[in-house]
Parts: C-alpha cells; structure tokens; sequence
C-alpha cells in the first residue's frame, strides 16, 4: 500500500514586547537566572495577572496577517497541569475564544502553490526553564529552575493538518517567520527559541480520508530538524504499517544528532487540562474600528510584495519569492535599488554573490558586511561602465573585508575599466599580431575563433578593457 | 453512588494528593452527599442561560507595554525550600 | 471605660484633642490582648514591636502639630490572608507556616499611607474554606461573647478581634459570607463591598470570582471611614472598578424616609432559629418606623446559589491552589521524584477541609464532568444575579438574616460538611451576584449571642446599605455593647 503524510503543525511565536504578557518584568534575553521575576510571574499568593496591551494587537495583526477571522469576543482561560516551570501549575492561555481564527497562508514547493489553513491563534505565556544537572532530564537526581522566561508572552499559531510532506512544512513555517517578521511583531530567532514548532504526524493510505494515528514531536526550533524529524517520522511510520503494527498516539523527542524521533515512555496519564476560564482577566472585545486600524498599519506582506517585485521590476517569480521570503531581505532589495541601481542587476547580485557570501559564513543578511548602500553603489558602477561585471566581482570581494566605497576601491585597485578607444586598438593591435593562427582560423570562416581573441586582450588589459569595446574593435580589424 | 472509587483516584491524581486507603469511605460518602444535594441545579433550565464568568461587566483592561522593576533575586529566592546558585531547586522530573 | 472599648471615630478624636497619645491606646489595646488573646485567640501573628514604634512616629507628628489621618494611630489588625511585605502570612495553613511575601497587598498600600498601627495578623479558616474559624490549622479562635461557641468564619480572627477589643478595626475578606456572618455572630459590623470596589491584589485567592476585601469595626461610622481608605480602581486588580469611589461618610445620615426595602421571602426559611427571626422582624418594624417601605420581594433562585457556589469557589480555589506545591515557595515535604514530593507536600500541609473543596472542585472541573457542574453552575449564577436585578427593579435595598442562627458550638458541625455548607444561604447568593452587604448587630439571643442582620445593595451602591445601616444603628444601641472577657466590664 502507498502512504501519504499528514502534517500539522503548532508554532509558538514569542513576541517582541518590552515586558512580560502578564507583569511588567522585561522580556530580554540572555539575563542572569531569576533576575527579571516579580511576585505575578513566580506566581506568588495573593497576585494578579493585567494583560500588556501589546501582546493583543500583536495577536490580532498576526491574526489579520495570515487572512484569520479576529474573535470580536475573545477570553483568557486555565490550563492546568503540574510541572515546576509553571509556577501557579497552569499556564494562561486561550481556550475556546483564541484572538483569531479561521485563516490561512498560501506556500509553494517547487513551484506548485498550495493553501495552508490556520485553525486558531492564540495568546499564551511561557514555562520557565529548567536547568538539569544530570546529562539529561531523566537521570538528573535534581532540577535548578529559572523563572526569567516564565510569562514572556507567545502566540500559538496553529495549522490544519494540511501538509503532506517535510518541504511543505518547512515552507509553511518559513512562510509563517516571513509574515510574522514583516509584522514586526517577533524577533523569530530561531537560534534563541523564538520561534519553535510542535509537529503532528500521521500516515493514510493514498486517496484515503480518515485520518490515521499521529505522533507529535515538540519544540523543533531549526527548519532542518524540522525536515529531519518528519522524513524520520514518516520513514518509521511507514515501516511500521508496512509490518503489519500499528501507530502509537504518542510524543516522541527529536534527537538531533542522530536525526531520529524516540518515544519518551512516559506515563502521560491522559493530560486532562481542566480548561476554566481566568476570572482574573476580563474579557477582550475587540471592535472593528480596532480591527481596521490595526489592519492600516500592517506593511505590504510578503506575498504582495512578490507580486509587487514581479509586476514593477521585472523579476523572476523565483527571485521575487527569495528576495521577499525575509522582511530583512526585501528591505536590503529595496535599499540598493533606492540608491538608483537597476532592479533586475541588484536582484541578481544578491540571488548570487551576496547570498553565497552570506550563506558561506552563516551570516544573516541584517549583518552583511556589504550593505545595501555600497552593495547599490557597486551597481551604478557597472551601470556607468566604469567596471565590467567580472571586474564587478573583484570589486565585490575587496568590499567584503573592506569598507571602502566601491568608487574608492576600484580606483586604489585601479580597476578602472578601460574605455580609451586608442589605448584598446593599441592592445587589439599587439593580440592580433601575436596570434596569427586564431586570425586565420577567423578569416577562414570560423568566427568563433574572435572568442580567443577576446580573450588574450581581456588578459592583456587586466580585464579592465571593455569587453563590449574590445569586440567592436577586433570585428572591424578582422573583418576590414 | 455518584462518585466511584475510580473518579476519586482520578481527582486525587489531578488533585496532587493522596487519599490514605482508611479515608477512601469516609470521602466518599461526603462527597457523595455533597454531590446529590447539587444535583438540585438539574431541575432548573439553563439551556437559553449564558454562563456568568465575571461578576460584573468588564471588559479590555490593560497594561502598557512599560517594564517595571524586578524583585531583586535574593527576595524572589527568599521563601524557596531549596535553592543552589540563584536556582529554585526541585527533585527530579520523572514525568515528561 | 477603656480605650480598647471605643470606636475609632471617637479615639480619633481624642487623639486629635490631645487628650490621649496613640501609645496610650495602643498599650491599652497591647494590654487587653495579653489579657483575654489566651481566650479569644484570634491571632496567629501579634507585631507589638512595630505597632509601638507605629504609635510613637504618630505621636510625634501630632506633637509637631502636624494633621492625621482618620485612621492615623489606631490600632488594628489585618486577617491573614492579605499579604504583608515582611510579615509573616500563613492563610492559617501549615503549607505557608514560613512564608513571608516580598510585597504589600494594595489595601495594605492604602492602609499605610493612612499611618494605623497594625497590631498584627488574624486567625481564619485555612484559605478561607469554612465559617467557624475552627478550620484554622493552628487553633480555633473563640467568640468572645461565649468561648465554647465560634466566633464564625471565616474571618473569625477578625469578627472576635474587633468584639473582644484586642483591635479597634480589623480587614476581612469575604468568598461567600466569610465578613458578614462572623461579624454577625461577634455582634460587629461588617461589609462585604461590591465585587471590584476594593483591589484583590495581595488577597491570597479562594475564589477569584467572588473574593472581596472589606471592614470589620464596631459600628457603621468607622466601616465607611475605612471602605473610604481601602476603596478604588487598581492598576495590578483588572476585576477592579474604575467606578468613582464617593466619600462614603457621606452617607453616614439618619434618613430612610421612602427607602424601600425589600424583603426576599426565601430568605426567612424553615430551619431558622426563631430568636433570629424575631431580632429580624423587630427590625424590619423599626424601618417602618422611622419611614422606610418594606416590599415583599421574590429571589426564585435562592435554593439553587448553595449548589452554584460550592461547585463555582471550589473549581477557583482547585486552580488557585495548585501553586502551593513546594517548589518555590511555602512548605515542602521531600519525595522520591518531583510527583511525589508535590503530592507529599500537599496532603500533609493541606488541612482536611481545604483537601475536599480541591476535590469537589477538580471533580466539577474535570473530562465528562465539566458541563454538569461547572457550566450549570455559571448559568445559574446567572439566574441567581437576575433575581437581584429584577428585584432591584422594585426597591433600593434588600433586608435579609445573615444566618440561620447564632452562633453555635465549637465543633458542633464538624464531620458534616454539607451541613455547615448550607448555613451560607442567605449570604453565599450576593457574592455569586457580586453585590454589596453590610452585616450589623440587631439584637441577642435569649443566652446573649448577638444576632445580625444583613442588608443587600445594588452593584456599586454601598452608599445607600450604610445609610440603611447608619439609620437603624443610630435608633439602638446593640452596637455599644462588649462581650464580658477576662474579668473586665
């Protein structure tokens, strides 16, 4: 029988508010261990939660920003279960009245588009941290806990099992970053947790509609072992149907470095959470006068501007979607052509050496050491024909370890490209008169022979002769 | 009966306590009494009745997204059972 | 007469006339603890100390000339469910018998800023789950006006503090009667102020949807002075009113000239003592007197609050306990693994009464259970807060017993808890609705128990149950009179 994944994913989004969803401790990374704790977010006796105002339109525009319905009415509710992360042994969530619902973003893989329902997102806080001493969790004899993050606020994006294999999810989740950056309303460092993903896989037979039994992995926090995990998951679950078994509903752990899911044999007793809603915190109405001025003050997301890139520039679909898949990308796109650089030549700049650069060293392109300025500086001067597009890559290099501008550096590197016509006809003269058998060849009719040609005068000149010049020059002595 | 010795393990468990073996009757028939007399409640038609979550009408109260002070950590730690190097610390987790 | 015995308006006054010092009349009321706390204990935790060096700065910014607050100087006492920064508060539970919070409750706040002296912490039923104080995991507190019998519960601290004398004024919080009916049983005033009238910040929760803060005092007068002080919009309580608080001693004017009143007939029930009945109706007479339209009124869902409310604060207080696990704060009693020791924790630490209402209400909250009791009984708080406004339709105020009885003996109800639940039925149906009460003294038993009666308010409107009180209080003098203690009087 042939298989066919189903795959849902939960993304947690931690926002980029200055304090805590519930208290106003700061939300900053990297602080010493319970140092940004108060009495509401270690869940003292006798405190209270307020909602930080920001954590509700961030949601809201979340929700208006991957096509949700946004709940006019919407509530905080308990879910309840024990785990020393928790301080008051339940984490404030939403329930059955989640900010926004209902909505859905469109993917492509390889070129094919599909459309990826959202059923929910919701508002919730974040655990603590736990700090094992042992290698791992199980054979720690104790815990240290660390309450800094206990309460830094989340959105819980929630989609429908609508993918069906590891590159659909992986672009479901780029897709998600992209929007939730271009919303401005996560920093989604993956590397720091920002950004993580639970992950729902079950196995069907092919044109079946039932679903089948699903495993969850959690908290994948890299697009690889978001890959690795489901083709693994897949893979064993395949061969566990193939051998007559049957799935476990179970979760199961991601060990990275194998590249391999492995049940946690735990004894969940069936989790029943006790959802009640938080009498402390009053209902959220939301009016549509909010919904629509939060609406105005979204920016052009990312499939627009692809769209926008495509119509306006002329570029290709392919890069237009590379250039908008990152707020940071579409914004350096955006820098260098405001400097006047051509759309089309600043868009193949950066599908080519810039992002080879930066991918190379693991940078992101916020911390590209050529900047959009120089980077559209560069251009002009392949526009003005003062450097060729080969000289250009030399040009590009030098920036990358030099903060010159690209004007200072070709002139100190005397990478002037050479447009002289006499000082051109001067080397053509010499190549010409040094390589009789490619003239020959020419005159002979072999007019690809003029390639040698070129050639042995772009090596002359240091490659600083313009190519289109020395063509020009060769064709008429040939040929006059 | 209304509460089965099954549920009562069920809500010690979700409860985090223990109910000694000697106190499982006694328990029992309070909570079995207890329950009936609120089983008044299903006389009454609720089918049209919105719940009441809050006593009174509120609704939207917010804070500012403004940071405030911390408690500095000697005082947040200050009523821990067991503390090490600024950490609360607990038994092991056996439970995932 | 000592000083103990008198209101704070009055000792405010004297202090105001120079004819006694606040350490005067905090020695007096140090004095009388030593004399009948032994009796009475209605205190977990005395801060004498603090409280003396409390009067002497007072005394010195009157001697400097300096003007003082109404509450400047007077002793009182807070129940120990308010957290006090630096002060010990136990919620007369074992599982916080060490834990001292890092902060001020917002009433504390307020209260500060008016310079009392605070004498201390009050006994209490653990958590505020009963209504004799005998739940206490400490000791019991007495009545001062017959110490084989409760003080009631579950501010018993509070209610027989402020009888006994040994606190002029004291803090209560009331879930589902915990202010009114012991203040009713010690023959006291007491107000539970509308839902989110006073902050809960601070208030260790039972039930979050029904908890309020408010006064125990001698008399009507001194329970406006403080619902002044401790009243108002908080930014850390988002159940707080952002209601204007008025000047409550404003309402402090003989006059129920058209008032009307409204008397529920399913409040006056079999199973009540007569003795109350009787104090009841005499009252209500009184009114007629003095002007005032009695209205006989209907409350249909009044049977059905006791169900509603003991599904409602136990599934809050399930969820509002779970914190206390022995992991960052209060009591911890080791275990082989983290399960164990939470759970070791909390059966030992948890008093029995505490244990059950977590039971019930897990079980109203849990898979398969939820919809027939936790939903049915937040519809049927809705039912119940319909009745009161539909009634409210018709009169100003309702006039209603606070009890069934006086108080009764220690350990009387103890292994029946259904029983001792069902003495909560005139009080437990307003905090489901969220309205304002005020419990004040009405008259005594044949065996000189006091008896109170409580009058209901509209939402927000304590104003006019403090006029109705003041009025009445002012035609009698029940409110005057000390329970017989420790050889004085």
């Amino acid at each position: 029988m042939k298989y066919e994944a189903v795959i849902g994913l939960e993304i947690h989004c931690e926002l980029k508010t200055k304090t805590k969803i519930f208290c106003g401790c700061a939300t900053s990374f990297g602080a010493d261990q319970n140092t940004h704790v108060c009495p509401v977010c270690l869940g003292m006796p006798g405190v209270l939660p307020t909602v930080n105002q920001r954590v509700v339109e961030f949601g809201i525009k979340a929700g208006l920003a991957t096509n949700c319905e946004i709940n006019k009415y919407s509530k905080f509710d308990r879910k309840n279960y024990y785990y020393p992360d928790l301080p008051k042994n339940w984490q404030t969530s939403q329930y059955d009245l989640p900010i926004a619902e209902h909505g859905w973003v469109d993917i492509d893989v390889e070129g094919e588009k599909k459309r990826i329902r959202l059923t929910r997102i919701h508002m919730e806080e974040d655990a603590g941290k736990l700090v094992h001493s042992g290698t791992n969790i199980k054979d720690s004899a104790s815990s240290n806990v660390d309450y800094n993050r206990t309460g830094v606020p989340l959105l819980e994006i929630v989609s429908e099992p609508d993918m069906s294999s590891a590159e659909e999810a992986r672009a479901y989740m780029e897709k998600i970053k992209a929007i939730m950056e271009y919303i401005d309303v996560s920093n989604c460092r993956m590397e720091e947790g920002n950004l993580r993903a639970d992950i729902n896989v079950s196995l069907r037979p092919v044109g079946s509609k039932e679903l089948g039994t699903r495993t969850e992995m959690k908290n994948i926090n890299s697009f690889k072992n978001l890959e690795d995990a489901i083709n693994y998951e897949i893979e064993r679950q395949t061969e566990v149907l193939e051998d007559g078994g049957h799935i476990v509903q179970e979760t199961r752990t991601f060990d990275p470095v194998q590249g391999i899911t492995l049940s946690m044999r735990s004894k969940e007793n069936a989790h029943d959470y006790r959802y009640m809603p938080e009498p402390d915190l009053p209902p959220i109405v939301t009016s549509q006068e909010t919904i629509d001025k939060y609406r105005s003050e979204l920016p052009e997301l990312p499939d627009a501007r692809r769209a926008r890139l495509e119509k306006d520039f002329g570029l290709s679909d392919y890069d237009a979607g590379i250039i908008t898949s990152s707020r940071a990308m579409a914004e350096y796109f955006d820098a260098v052509v405001a400097t006047g650089a051509d759309a089309k030549l600043a868009a193949n700049w950066m599908m080519g050496d810039l992002l080879k650069n930066l991918n190379d060293e693991g940078l992101d392109i916020s911390k590209s050491p050529v900047e959009a300025q120089r980077l559209g500086e560069m251009i002009q001067l392949i526009m003005k024909d003062t450097i060729s597009g080969k000289i250009a890559k030399k040009v590009f290099k030098e920036m990358w370890t030099n903060t010159d501008s690209p004007e200072k550096i070709v002139k100190d590197k005397g990478l002037v490209q050479i447009t002289d016509t006499k000082a051109i006809e001067g080397i053509v003269d010499e190549v010409i008169a040094k390589n009789q058998k490619a003239v020959d060849d020419y005159k002979g009719g072999n007019k690809k022979a003029i390639g040698a040609l070129v050639g042995q005068v772009m090596k002359a000149s240091k490659g600083k002769a313009n190519p289109q010049m020395v063509n020009q020059l060769l064709a008429q002595k040939l040929d006059g | 009966m209304k509460v089965t010795k099954e549920d009562l393990d069920n809500v010690a468990v979700l409860s985090r306590l223990a109910i000694a073996e000697e106190d499982t009757e006694r328990y029992l028939g309070q909570l079995d009494k207890i329950l009936t007399y609120m089983d008044n409640l299903s006389e009454l038609d609720t089918e049209n009745v919105k719940p009441t979550t809050y006593a009174l009408p509120m609704q939207n109260v917010f804070r500012k997204d403004e940071v405030k002070e911390s408690l500095d950590r000697e005082a947040a730690l200050a009523n821990a059972p067991l503390k090490e190097d600024g950490y609360f610390k607990v038994p092991k987790v056996l439970e995932g | 007469m000592r000083l103990y015995e008198k209101p704070a308006h009055v000792l405010h006054e004297m202090l105001v006339n120079k004819e006694i010092t606040s350490v005067e009349l905090t020695e007096d009321v140090l004095a009388r603890i030593d004399e009948v706390e032994g009796e009475v204990k209605a205190y977990l935790t005395v801060t004498r100390d603090e409280a003396l060096a409390r009067a002497k700065a007072v005394d010195e910014k009157i001697a400097r000339g300096e003007e003082i607050s109404f509450l400047e100087g007077i002793p009182g006492a807070i129940k120990d469910n308010i957290c006090t920064k630096g002060v010990r508060t136990t919620c007369a539970s074992k599982i916080l018998e060490h834990f001292v919070p890092p902060y001020d409750a917002t009433v504390m706040t307020k209260l500060k800023a008016e310079n009392p002296v605070i004498l201390g912490k009050l006994n209490m039923d653990e958590f505020a789950m009963g209504g004799s104080t005998e739940n206490s995991a400490y000791h019991p507190t007495c009545n001062p006006w017959n110490t084989e019998c409760v003080p009631g519960g579950s501010s018993g601290g509070s209610a027989a503090s402020v009888a006994a004398g040994t606190s002029i004024w004291a803090l209560g919080s009331d879930t589902g009667g915990s202010i009114r009916q012991p203040a009713s049983f010690c023959g006291v005033v007491g107000l539970k102020p509308t839902y989110g009238r006073v902050s809960r910040y601070g208030l260790v929760a039972y039930g979050s949807s029904l908890d309020q803060i408010g006064p125990l005092t001698r008399d009507v007068t001194d329970c406006a002075h403080i619902l002044n002080v401790i009243s108002g919009h908080d930014d850390m309580d988002s159940t707080s009113s952002e209601a204007a608080v008025p000047d409550f001693t404003k309402a402090l004017v003989e006059d129920v000239k058209g008032l009307k009143i409204g008397l529920p007939k399913e409040y006056f029930v079999k199973g009540m003592d007569p003795e109350v009945e009787k104090a009841i109706r005499a009252a209500i007479e009184k009114y007629k007197e003095m002007g005032a339209e009695i209205v006989d009124i209907s409350l249909p869902h009044t049977d059905y609050a006791i169900s509603a409310y003991y599904l409602i604060a136990p599934a809050e207080a399930a969820t509002n306990l779970q914190r206390y696990d022995g992991v960052s704060y209060g009591e911890r009693v080791e275990g082989e693994d983290l399960v164990a020791m939470m759970t070791n924790t909390r059966t030992e630490k948890f008093g029995e009464e505490v244990k059950r209402r977590i039971v019930i209400g897990n079980y109203a909250l849990s898979a398969g259970y939820y919809d027939a009791y936790y939903l049915k009984a937040m519809k049927v708080r809705t039912l119940v807060a319909e009745d009161y406004a539909k009634a409210f339709e018709q009169v100003d105020v309702i006039l209603a017993p606070v009890a069934p009885t006086t108080a009764f003996k220690i350990g009387e109800m103890a292994g029946d808890p259904l029983q001792m639940y069902l003495q909560d039925a005139c009080t437990v149906p307003l905090n489901l609705a969220g309205l304002p009460g005020i419990s004040l003294p009405c008259g005594f038993s044949s065996k000189g128990m006091p008896i109170g009666m409580q009058i209901i308010g509209k939402a927000l409107d304590e104003e006019t149950i403090i006029r109705a009180a003041y009025t009445y209080e002012q035609s009698q003098d029940y409110h005057t009179k000390m329970a017989k203690l420790g050889g004085n009087n």
